[in-house]
């Protein structure tokens, strides 16, 4: 897939979104706080909106080119779009809403039959209900069906997760991993949420006030965010991958890199993981032997301090780069330099994994 | 009830249907732009539509005969092309109505197409559905209770309707006679009998129209 956004000017209430960025991997996440330009951004390549200036070309199809006053049809796209809202037709039963979308597009890809998608989503019990039946979760697997069953060549999702609560998030994201598997439909999926980012993306284009921040595989920008402003939204802590080597009693074991560290295990079971540490949650000790209900404790290295207001920022080597936030006046009583030895202590609960 | 008498119902009746019908296509795409698209001279348009409700229905009869005599604009045209009178016909008594329910019909069906969520219609556009299709599979049924509220009104209105028509069709018994016109002219005449029982038979056409397109807008809130 290749998606080239250019010369992208859209002016909207408080800014200009301005974006000049091209997709090249199969899912890519705009991640931004709201009402950062994200909905405008995926409205201007469905054509639902036009731009002051804009070329969109969706692998070497021009799809809108202002300077030629050239805009594809909407209906000739070929996207599926799920809007936050679903837009379920509500006059419509689950059956109607999935087909709505069907003959619309000649040459349908066998993948994309009726059968298909609706067992990988496991819809099957549904379609004969009515759309306002539906649970929150069941609506949101509906419509990425009926956008599927449209045979799209790029799938664009606005927040898919939002609306949902937290358990049923983790039900949701599992389906969105088969769709995008399963289909091998390259993806354009809107978010805030980190953890919907990590579990999808395989590349990440950050959106603040309408313009593009920082583009790049998740875990760089994550990791290593190019700017302050950056790295206030995307939140700094480590993030490693790693992999789940046990799992027991609801404890897993996890190594990375070097390290092994315990951490509860997440609800889908995967080997490969993100290991999500908030640097608020590590506690460094000069001693290491002191008897403690924490199960991680990591010898680790000073790397690097970097004095942030009243916290100062510890950058070490744990076998696996770890940050920690500890106040100035601890920093000073535990005499942290570059260099020295301490130990790093990490609560279970504190490690959070992430399927990737 | 006389063979008159249910002559000059069921005359109303049917012109009063045939005028909704016929303004229906119009209203429902004046309606579609008016809630849906913005244009130049919108408002004027807007302000043009909604004149037969607050003006004397008799001027408005005024000014349709007028521009529908063999002299006036329209009617001559109609006279000199097509051979076609239109003023003291059943035609002028459809057009009267016409004009005067156009703007309850634009009224609610506007209302209605304002209430339909614009993403939907967007929605449906990816899904490979072209304007007509996103109209009458989306807009109209989601608007469908305003719509047919809409009508009904139009339609009640046009069964009452007194003024205009007899600028332009006067009352010829057994012609252009409507139940109003009847009315007006038993009572003027001292036939008072007469008069109560079309009075009787208006109430219960007037009731049942109101009453069902009641039921319709109140059913579309919920």
């Amino acid at each position: 897939m290749s998606l080239l956004l250019k010369n992208i000017s859209l002016p909207l209430a408080d800014f200009t979104l301005e974006v000049n960025v091209e997709m090249r991997k199969r899912v890519t996440a705009v991640f931004g706080p709201s009402g950062a330009g994200k909905t405008s951004l995926l409205d201007l390549i469905a054509g639902l909106r036009s731009a002051r200036s804009a070329f969109i070309q969706l692998d070497g199809n021009v799809l809108t080119d202002t300077a030629k006053h050239i805009s594809i049809a909407t209906r000739q796209r070929g996207l599926g779009y799920v809007p936050q809202d679903l837009a379920l037709f509500p006059h419509l039963s689950v059956r109607q809403n999935l087909l709505y979308g069907t003959n619309s597009r000649a040459a349908a890809s066998p993948l994309f039959t009726f059968e298909h998608v609706v067992e990988v989503l496991e819809i099957e019990p549904l379609t004969s209900r009515g759309v306002t039946e539906l649970s929150g979760g069941e609506k949101q697997r509906v419509a990425l069906a009926r956008a599927l069953l449209s045979s799209p060549r790029l799938l664009l999702l606005d927040e898919p997760l939002a609306s949902l609560d937290a358990p049923l998030k983790e039900k949701i994201i599992p389906y969105l991993a088969r769709v995008r598997d399963e289909f091998r439909i390259p993806m354009l999926c809107v978010t805030h949420d980190r953890f919907e980012a990590l579990a999808l993306a395989d590349e990440i284009v950050v959106l603040v006030d309408g313009k593009v921040r920082q583009t790049g595989p998740v875990l760089d920008v994550f990791n290593r965010p190019a700017s302050a402003e950056v790295a206030k939204f995307v939140g700094v802590e480590t993030l490693h991958p790693g992999q789940i080597t046990n799992v027991t009693e609801g404890l897993a074991t996890v190594s990375v890199n070097r390290a092994t560290l315990t951490a509860l295990a997440p609800p889908i079971v995967s080997r490969e993981v993100f290991v999500s540490i908030r640097g608020e949650d590590v506690i460094l000790q000069r001693e290491a032997a002191v008897a403690s209900s924490v199960r991680n404790r990591l010898s680790a290295r000073v790397v690097a301090l970097r004095t942030e207001g009243a916290l100062v920022r510890v950058e070490l080597d744990a076998g696996f780069p770890l940050f920690a936030l500890v106040t100035r006046p601890a920093c000073v009583e535990l005499a942290l330099r570059e260099g020295e030895q301490v130990t790093a202590l990490i609560k279970t609960p504190a490690i959070h994994l992430v399927p990737h | 009830m006389t063979s008159a008498e249910w002559q000059i119902v069921w005359f109303t009746a049917w012109v009063s249907a045939l005028s909704t019908l016929v303004i229906l296509p119009f209203g429902l795409a004046l309606a579609w732009a008016l809630a849906r698209r913005d244009w130049p001279g919108k408002s004027i348009v807007e302000t043009f539509v909604s004149l037969p409700l607050v003006m004397p229905p008799v001027a408005t009869g005024l000014i349709l005969l007028k521009l529908f005599g063999r002299r006036g604009g329209i009617g001559g045209l109609l006279h000199d092309k097509f051979n076609l009178d239109v003023i003291f016909t059943w035609r002028a008594v459809l057009l009267a109505l016409s004009v005067m329910s156009l703007p309850l019909l634009v009224r609610a069906a506007r209302v209605a197409f304002e209430e339909v969520n614009p993403r939907l219609e967007q929605i449906a556009r990816t899904l490979g559905a072209g304007n007509w299709r996103v109209f009458f599979t989306i807009t109209v049924p989601l608007a469908g209770r305003g719509i047919i509220g809409g009508m009904l009104l139009a339609f009640a209105r046009a069964l009452g309707e007194f003024g205009a028509t007899i600028m332009v069709a006067g009352s010829i018994p057994g012609k252009t006679q409507t139940i109003s016109l009847a009315i007006f002219q038993d009572v003027q005449l001292g036939d008072d009998t007469h008069a109560y029982r079309l009075l009787g038979v208006s109430v219960v056409l007037a009731f049942a129209a109101v009453w069902c397109s009641e039921l319709f807008l109140r059913r579309r809130k919920k």
